[in-house]
């Protein structure tokens, strides 16, 4: 099943925005798109993973040898931290909102709409 | 718009574009049979001209260092919005508003915590330092160093989060290292006519001191991670203390 990897993220990606979608709680809309986010890593490293391709990283073995596309392990490593305070940032959003209006369930907070 | 009425359109758009996606990723190339080229061109050229024998920290700070550049610019401007919103509620309160008391940690706890501290801010200095060599690197070293301080605080060590202590100084370590590579990729630019031209003396592979300003880039950043995810952790904890347990 060569396109298993590639399913999981489209898989990942559609259940993550439909839970963020149908959400009723401010945290588990945040969880959700972390979910659909995880995706785009799945997806980066089954497109960089080469059969029998060793770990990017000359200190163990000879130069040269073959190994697994480090472009994209790079991307999803810094994406990874940079995504983990971008979801404290939207809980602290959720913090705010539930000072505001007193609830944490997106459909409650109508006085946004004026 | 109902609940309701909102999941089943929701369902029917994200049936259309899964159903897109899978019929995408068929046309992609098959798992395992990776196409090329740039990972390859990497590997071959980095070793060589750059004297560090890991590639995704020669990617992250060299090849790509212009764009983890501004990754790290959003990373602190994230940090900074957290703390700004956690930090109204408590301007609310009144900074010296009397806190409900914690509980004691327990004996276990205080013990395990206490002693991992530094264990793990080794750890912190080890994965950071040797990002050029073997994995690991600035990003991964912030974190595990920001977890020493969660280890502290499990130990109950950390009872004085207050503006001017903790707070401050982690607010410093944070803005240290995002100048620090702010001051890399300005330094060259000035120094080698190129932002983040990898300049410096190369030495031999696998050597502490080597790649040239790989090593640097991943100090600095580890600093500003470790700052930073230990600041937010920070308020969240404070903000949590406000709270009346009721």
């Amino acid at each position: 099943m060569s396109v298993l990897a590639y399913l999981v993220a489209v898989w990942l990606f559609v259940i993550g925005i439909y839970g963020v979608i149908t959400s009723r709680h401010l945290v588990h809309l945040v969880t959700c798109l972390s979910v659909a986010q995880s995706s785009t890593y799945v997806l980066l490293l089954g497109i960089g993973y080469r059969d029998g391709g060793q770990a990017p990283f000359y200190s163990d073995i000879e130069t040269g040898t073959p190994v697994v596309d480090p472009v994209v392990q790079s991307l999803a490593l810094t994406d990874i931290v940079v995504g983990a305070t971008v979801t404290a940032l939207l809980l602290a959003l959720a913090v705010g909102a539930h000072r505001r209006f007193g609830s944490v369930d997106p459909d409650e907070l109508t006085s946004m709409h004026g | 718009m109902t609940p309701r009425t909102r999941a089943i359109a929701g369902s029917i758009a994200l049936a259309v574009l899964g159903g897109v996606m899978v019929v995408a990723v068929f046309g992609l190339e098959p798992f395992g049979h990776y196409p090329g080229p740039y990972g390859d061109l990497v590997a071959r050229i980095v070793p060589d001209q750059r004297q560090a024998t890991a590639l995704v920290s020669a990617i992250t700070f060299d090849v790509r260092g212009f764009d983890t550049l501004g990754e790290e610019f959003i990373l602190f401007a994230a940090v900074c919005g957290a703390a700004a919103l956690l930090r109204a509620r408590r301007r609310e309160r009144g900074d010296d508003a009397p806190r409900p008391s914690r509980p004691e940690p327990s004996f276990a706890a205080r013990t395990v915590g206490g002693a991992l501290v530094a264990p793990v801010l080794v750890l912190f200095a080890y994965v950071t330092l040797h990002g050029h060599i073997s994995p690991g690197g600035g990003f991964q070293g912030g974190v595990v160093g920001a977890g020493a301080l969660l280890l502290a605080y499990a130990a109950g060590q950390t009872v004085r989060l207050k503006r001017g202590g903790t707070m401050a100084a982690l607010e410093v370590t944070e803005a240290v290292g995002g100048a620090a590579f702010l001051a890399l990729a300005i330094g060259t630019l000035v120094a080698a006519g190129a932002m983040l031209q990898n300049d410096l003396p190369l030495g031999t592979a696998g050597m502490l001191l080597s790649a040239g300003t790989i090593p640097i880039g991943n100090i600095a950043v580890g600093v500003e991670v470790a700052g930073g995810v230990a600041l937010v952790l920070a308020e969240f904890l404070e903000h949590a203390l406000l709270e009346d347990p009721e």
